[in-house]
C-alpha cells in the first residue's frame, strides 16, 4: 500500500507545524545543559504559544493594515515554504511548483513584510530593527543563493526533489565545491534564523536586538503567529540543509511503514543538528553589528568560491 | 493611398493599425495648440485620444507578436528618393506592446494628473509634447531604415527635452534638461556613425538604398568593422538607456519632468534603447564573437549593482526611482549579454532563454516602474513634497495609492508571485545553464555575475522597504497639517490600478506571455525555449526541461493565499478583543514623529558597508549658546553623497570642453573685417587643395 502524494504532503505540513515548537524546546534544553542551567522542558514552547493565543491583542493607535496582516502572511508563507522541501519523501505535489530560488524568495517575502511592519507604528526601535535586518539580509540572501546554486549545479537542477534524487544516488565523496557551500550555508543559516553570533533571540536589549526590535509592538495572537513561524523557519532551514547537503534517507517508497521509519530518521537528524547548532552558539559571542559585514561577506565569498570551484574543477 | 504595401496579404493589417495609431497621435498634436484656450476640454480629449492610440498600438503589436507575422511598407514621404520604410515583425510588435500598454495606463492617469496644473501654468505645451513623444517612440520601433529611425529618435529626444523643461523656472530643471540634451545627442551621433558604418559596407544596390535595414542585413561586415558598428551603436543606446557610466543625466532628468512623463521616460523610453541593441546585434549584424556579449554582460552587472546602491542613498522619492531604472536596465543587459554569449557559441535554445528573460524583464520593468512613478506622482500631487524625510504615515490618508504603490514595491523587489520575480528567475536559470560554455574566462565571469545579480535583488528589497516604510508608514513628519492631504482622483487611481493588475497577472500567469515572446528568438536566430509539456501546460513554467527547473505561478499564488486565509479564518473562530492604545513611549512621554527612523538613518548600515562606492561627506555641528562643550541646543547634521563618476569622468570632460570652447571663442572678434578675412582665407585654402 502506498499513500497518495497529497496525503504525504499533508503529513509533512503537519510535521512542520507541530514538530517545530518541540524542536525549539529541544534547542533550549541542550543550551541550558551546556551552560549549566536547568531547562524549562520540551513542551514549554507549546505552552507559550497557547498562552499568547489566549490573550487579547493590544494595538497601537496608528497601526495600519500592513501591521495587522503581516503575522498572517508571515505564518502562511513560512508554512508554504515548509511544504516545498522534501523531508520524508520526494513525492510532493508542492515541490514541483516552487524550486530552490522560489524557496529563498519565500523567505524574502517574510522578511519584507516583517520589516515593513517594524516601520508601521513609527517607533525608533522598529525602524532600527528593519534597517539592520535589511542590511544583514542584503548580504545573506545572495550568499544563500550562491550556496544552493552550487548544489543545484552539481545536481543539474534547481528543483529540490530532483536535487535530492540525483545527489542521494551518488556515493558519498567530498567535493570541494560542496564543502565550500556547506560552510557558507551554515554561516548564513545562523544569520537568517537570527541566532548567535548575528542576533540573539533571547535578548531585548535595545542596542543588540534585530528581529525582536521589528516585532516589539506585537502582542496576543499576532505575536503567537510570528513566534510560531520563527520556530518553523528554524526547522525549515535544518530540513533544507539536510535535503541539500545530506540527502540520504529522504526518498523512498510511499508505504506507511517506511514513511514512519524515514520520519523517525528525520527527527534524529533534527535532534543531532540542533545539538550542533547549540555547540556553535555556545562557543561564540554575539558580534557587534558592524562586524557582521565581515562575517556575512566571508560567507558570500565562500559560496562564490564554491561556485567557481564547480565551474573550474568539475 | 498613402501606404504602398510590399506584401498585400492580410498579415499587413497590424501595420495599418500601428500607422493609424501614430497618425492619430500626430493629428491630435497638430490640433492641440488650437484648443489651448479651452484647457478643461483639451486635457481629457487629448489624453483619451492618446489612450485610444496606445491601445491600438498594443493591438497591432500583439497581433504581430502572436502570429509571428512580418509585414513591411514603404511610405512615399520624406525627401525625394528617400521614402520611409516601415516594418512590423514580432520584435517590433513586442516593443509596441510594451510602450503601448504603459502609455495607455499613463494616459488615463494623466487626465487626472495634468488637471492639477490648471490655473498654475499653461498645460498646452505639456499635452502637445506628450503626444509627440508617444508618436516618436512608436515610430522608432516601426522604422525599417536608418533615416526614419534617427528622425523618430530625435523626435522622441526633442519632445522629452521640452517635457523635462516643463517647470523651467527651477534652475535645477533647466540644468537637468541641458545635460539630458547633451548626452542624448552624443548618443545619437554614435548611433548615426554606427548606421553609417553598416550602410557604407553594404554590397550590391548601393546609392540611397543602402540606408534601409534590409540592405544592412544583407551586408557582410569584416570582424573589425562589425565591432566598430556594434560598439558605436551600443555606446549610443547605452547613453539613452542610462547604463553606468553614462547614467548621470538620468537621475537629474527623470525627476525633473512631470510625474506622468517620468513614468513614460523611465518605463518605456529607456526600452527603445534596449530595442535598438537587440535590433542591431541580433537582426542587423547577427554574427559576433563571444566577447561582445561578455562586455555587455559586464556593463549590465556594474549598472545593476551600482544603480541599486545609489538608489539606496536617495531620499528624493523620484530620484530613488530613477536610480532603480539604472539598476533594472542593468538586469536587462545581463540577460542580453548572456543571450549574445550563448548565440556566439551556437547554443540557440539557451540564447532564447536568456533573451526571453531580458525581454520579459523589459515588459515587467515598464509596468512596475510606470506604476511606481505614477504612485510617486500621486504622493507629490497630494502633499506637494518630494523629500521622503518630510513624509510618513500616508497609508492613512492615501489608502489606494499606498496599496498600489506597495504592489509596485513588491514587484520590483523580485518577490513571488509578482512579475519581477519571474524574469529574475529566468535570468538565474540562464546563469545556471552556463557551465556548458567552453571559454575559461567565462567560467569565472558567470558565477560572479550570478552572485552580483543575487546581491542586486536583495539590495532592491532593502531599498523598497525604505521607500515604502518611510513614505507611507509611521507617522507624518511634514510641516503641512496632515488633514489637508487627501486621496487622488479616480482617473489617477484607474491608471495605477491597471498597471498593478498587469504586474500581478504577469507574475501569476507567465506561461502565456512567455510563449508569445518565444516567437522573437525563433525568428531572430531560430532558437526557442522548451514549451511546457503535458496536461495543464499553462500551469508550469519549464524553460528548459521539467526535471531541470519548474515554477508554477498560479499554485504559488493560490497556495500562499490559501494558507494565509486558512490561518486567518482559524484564528477568527473565537473573537478576541483588539484594544487600540497610544504608542508605548517607554515612559518618556514625549514621542514625536521626528524620533522615527529616517530614510538616511535606514540606509546608514548599507552606506557603511558599501561606503567606498560613494563620495560621502558627513558633518556634525553642535551649536551651544555658552560655548558649552557638551550641552548643545541644536545639532546640525549635513550629509552629502555623490556618485564618484561625476568627479572622475564628467567634470574633467566638461572642463576640457569649456576650455576648448573658450579658445575657439577667440575667433569671434565681432568685427566684419575679420570675418571677411576668414572667408577669404577659407576660399584660398579650398582653391589650393581642391
Amino acid at each position: 500500500m502506498t499513500l497518495h502524494p497529497i496525503v504525504i504532503e499533508l503529513i509533512q505540513l503537519l510535521m512542520i507545524l507541530f514538530l517545530s515548537p518541540a524542536f525549539a524546546g529541544w534547542v533550549k534544553i541542550v543550551k541550558c545543559r551546556t551552560q549549566g542551567r536547568t531547562a524549562p522542558g520540551l513542551l514549554q514552547p507549546y505552552r507559550d504559544i497557547a498562552r499568547l493565543f489566549a490573550k487579547d491583542v493590544v494595538l497601537a493607535e496608528n497601526a495600519s493594515w500592513v501591521f495587522r496582516s503581516t503575522p498572517y502572511i508571515v505564518f502562511g508563507v513560512t508554512l508554504m515554504a515548509g511544504g516545498v522541501i522534501p523531508l520524508i519523501s520526494v513525492d510532493l505535489p508542492l515541490a514541483d511548483t516552487a524550486d530552490i530560488i522560489v524557496l529563498v524568495m519565500l523567505f524574502a517575502i517574510v522578511r519584507f513584510c516583517t520589516a515593513l511592519a517594524g516601520m508601521d507604528v513609527g517607533t525608533a526601535f522598529g525602524g532600527m530593527g528593519s534597517s539592520r535586518e535589511m542590511m544583514i539580509s542584503s548580504l545573506a540572501e545572495p550568499a544563500m543563493l550562491m550556496a544552493v546554486f552550487t548544489v543545484s549545479l552539481a545536481g543539474s537542477s534547481t528543483s529540490l526533489t530532483q536535487m535530492v534524487t540525483v545527489m542521494s544516488g551518488h556515493a558519498f565523496v567530498i567535493r570541494p565545491s560542496l564543502a565550500f557551500s556547506l560552510v557558507a550555508f551554515v554561516l548564513i543559516a545562523l544569520a537568517e534564523t537570527g541566532r548567535i553570533p548575528v542576533d540573539n533571540p533571547a535578548t531585548h536589549l535595545e542596542l543588540t536586538m534585530i528581529h525582536e526590535a521589528m516585532i516589539l509592538e506585537y502582542s496576543g495572537r499576532y505575536l503567537a503567529l510570528i513566534e510560531w513561524a520563527g520556530m518553523m523557519k528554524l526547522v525549515i532551514y535544518f530540513s533544507l540543509g539536510t535535503a541539500v547537503f545530506f540527502p540520504w534517507g529522504i526518498s523512498g517508497s510511499g508505504d506507511p511503514l517506511s514513511l514512519i521509519i524515514r520520519a523517525l530518521f528525520f527527527v534524529a537528524k533534527l535532534a543531532a543538528g540542533g545539538a550542533v547548532m547549540v555547540l556553535i552558539e555556545t562557543g561564540l559571542a554575539k558580534m557587534r553589528i558592524f562586524r557582521l559585514p565581515d562575517y556575512l561577506g566571508s560567507a558570500f565569498l565562500l559560496a562564490t568560491l564554491g561556485m567557481i570551484a564547480f565551474f573550474i574543477l568539475e | 493611398m498613402l501606404l504602398d504595401y510590399v506584401s498585400l496579404s492580410a498579415a499587413a493589417a497590424p501595420l495599418d493599425i500601428a500607422g493609424f495609431s501614430v497618425l492619430l497621435l500626430l493629428g491630435s498634436a497638430l490640433c492641440a495648440p488650437f484648443l489651448s484656450r479651452w484647457e478643461r476640454l483639451l486635457i481629457p480629449a487629448a489624453f483619451s485620444l492618446a489612450t485610444v492610440a496606445s491601445l491600438a498600438a498594443v493591438h497591432a503589436g500583439f497581433t504581430a507578436l502572436v502570429t509571428g507575422s512580418n509585414s513591411a511598407a514603404t511610405v512615399a514621404m520624406g525627401l525625394p528618393g528617400l521614402p520611409f520604410n516601415l516594418r512590423l515583425d514580432p520584435l517590433a510588435g513586442f516593443f509596441l506592446v510594451v510602450i503601448g500598454l504603459l502609455s495607455a495606463f499613463v494616459s488615463v492617469y494623466s487626465i487626472g494628473y495634468v488637471r492639477g496644473y490648471l490655473g498654475r501654468r499653461p498645460t498646452t505645451q505639456l499635452v502637445l509634447f506628450y503626444l509627440l513623444f508617444l508618436a516618436g517612440m512608436f515610430l522608432v520601433v516601426l522604422a525599417d531604415d536608418a533615416y526614419l529611425f534617427l528622425l523618430a529618435w530625435e523626435l522622441m529626444a526633442a519632445a522629452s527635452y521640452f517635457l523635462v523643461m516643463y517647470e523651467d523656472e527651477v534652475a535645477a530643471n533647466r540644468r537637468a534638461a541641458f545635460l539630458y540634451l547633451v548626452v542624448a545627442h552624443v548618443g545619437a551621433i554614435a548611433i548615426l556613425l554606427s548606421f553609417g558604418v553598416m550602410a557604407g559596407l553594404t554590397t550590391g544596390s548601393g546609392g540611397f538604398q543602402s540606408y534601409t535595414f534590409d540592405a544592412m542585413r544583407a551586408a557582410r561586415l569584416s570582424p573589425a568593422w562589425g565591432a566598430a558598428a556594434f560598439f558605436l551603436s551600443f555606446f549610443g543606446f547605452a547613453a539613452k538607456a542610462g547604463v553606468i557610466p553614462l547614467h548621470v543625466w538620468l537621475p537629474e532628468a527623470h525627476p525633473a519632468a512631470p510625474s506622468n512623463v517620468s513614468a513614460l521616460m523611465s518605463g518605456v523610453m529607456l526600452k527603445t534603447a534596449i530595442y535598438g541593441m537587440v535590433r542591431v546585434a541580433f537582426d542587423l549584424i547577427r554574427e559576433f564573437p563571444w566577447w561582445w556579449g561578455g562586455i555587455v554582460l559586464c556593463f549590465g552587472l556594474v549598472s545593476a549593482v551600482l544603480g541599486v546602491l545609489y538608489a539606496l542613498m536617495q531620499h528624493d522619492l523620484k530620484r530613488l526611482l530613477a536610480f532603480h531604472s539604472v539598476e533594472n536596465i542593468g538586469i536587462i543587459l545581463i540577460g542580453l549579454g548572456l543571450a549574445m554569449v550563448f548565440t556566439s557559441f551556437q547554443f540557440h535554445s539557451l540564447a532564447a532563454l536568456a533573451l526571453v528573460a531580458a525581454l520579459y524583464h523589459t515588459l515587467n520593468h515598464a509596468l512596475f516602474k510606470g506604476l511606481l512613478f505614477m504612485g510617486a506622482g500621486a504622493v507629490i500631487h497630494s502633499t506637494n513634497e518630494r523629500n521622503m524625510e518630510e513624509m510618513g504615515g500616508l497609508i492613512h490618508q492615501l489608502p489606494w495609492t499606498s496599496a498600489l504603490f506597495l504592489v509596485g514595491c513588491v514587484s520590483i523587489s523580485g518577490l513571488p508571485p509578482f512579475n519581477g520575480f519571474v524574469s529574475e528567475w529566468l535570468t538565474f536559470q540562464a546563469f545556471l545553464l552556463s557551465p556548458v560554455l567552453p571559454h575559461p574566462l567565462l567560467k569565472l565571469l558567470v558565477p560572479l555575475g550570478a552572485a552580483l545579480l543575487a546581491l542586486t535583488g536583495a539590495l532592491a528589497a532593502a531599498c523598497f522597504v525604505k521607500a515604502f516604510g518611510v513614505t507611507f508608514l509611521g507617522s507624518w513628519r511634514g510641516h503641512r497639517r496632515k488633514e489637508q492631504i487627501s486621496e487622488v482622483g479616480p482617473a489617477m487611481r484607474l491608471g495605477m490600478l491597471g498597471a498593478a493588475l498587469c504586474c500581478l497577472a504577469l507574475g501569476v500567469l507567465p506561461t502565456f506571455v512567455i510563449g508569445w515572446i518565444d516567437n522573437i528568438p525563433q525568428q531572430l536566430f531560430g532558437g526557442e525555449i522548451a514549451k511546457s509539456a503535458g496536461s495543464y501546460g499553462w500551469l508550469w513554467l519549464t524553460p528548459y526541461s521539467p526535471e531541470r527547473a519548474s515554477y508554477s505561478g498560479p499554485v504559488v499564488f493560490f497556495g500562499i493565499l490559501a494558507m494565509v486565509a486558512a490561518t486567518y479564518l482559524l484564528l477568527h473562530v473565537r473573537r478576541a478583543a483588539i484594544r487600540r492604545v497610544p504608542l508605548w513611549d517607554c515612559g518618556f512621554e514625549k514621542v514625536t514623529p521626528r524620533m522615527q527612523y529616517t530614510a538616511s538613518a535606514f540606509a546608514m548600515p548599507v552606506r557603511r558597508v558599501f561606503g567606498f562606492f560613494f563620495a560621502v561627506r558627513e558633518q556634525v555641528e553642535l551649536v551651544s549658546p555658552q560655548n558649552h562643550p557638551v550641552m548643545a541646543d541644536t545639532i546640525n547634521y549635513r550629509l552629502r553623497i555623490r556618485d564618484r563618476f561625476w568627479g572622475w569622468f564628467y567634470q574633467p570632460l566638461a572642463d576640457i570642453s569649456f576650455w576648448v570652447a573658450r579658445r575657439a571663442g577667440k575667433l569671434q572678434q565681432g568685427r566684419i573685417q575679420v570675418y571677411l578675412l576668414y572667408s577669404f582665407v577659407t576660399l584660398i585654402v579650398l582653391l589650393v587643395f581642391l
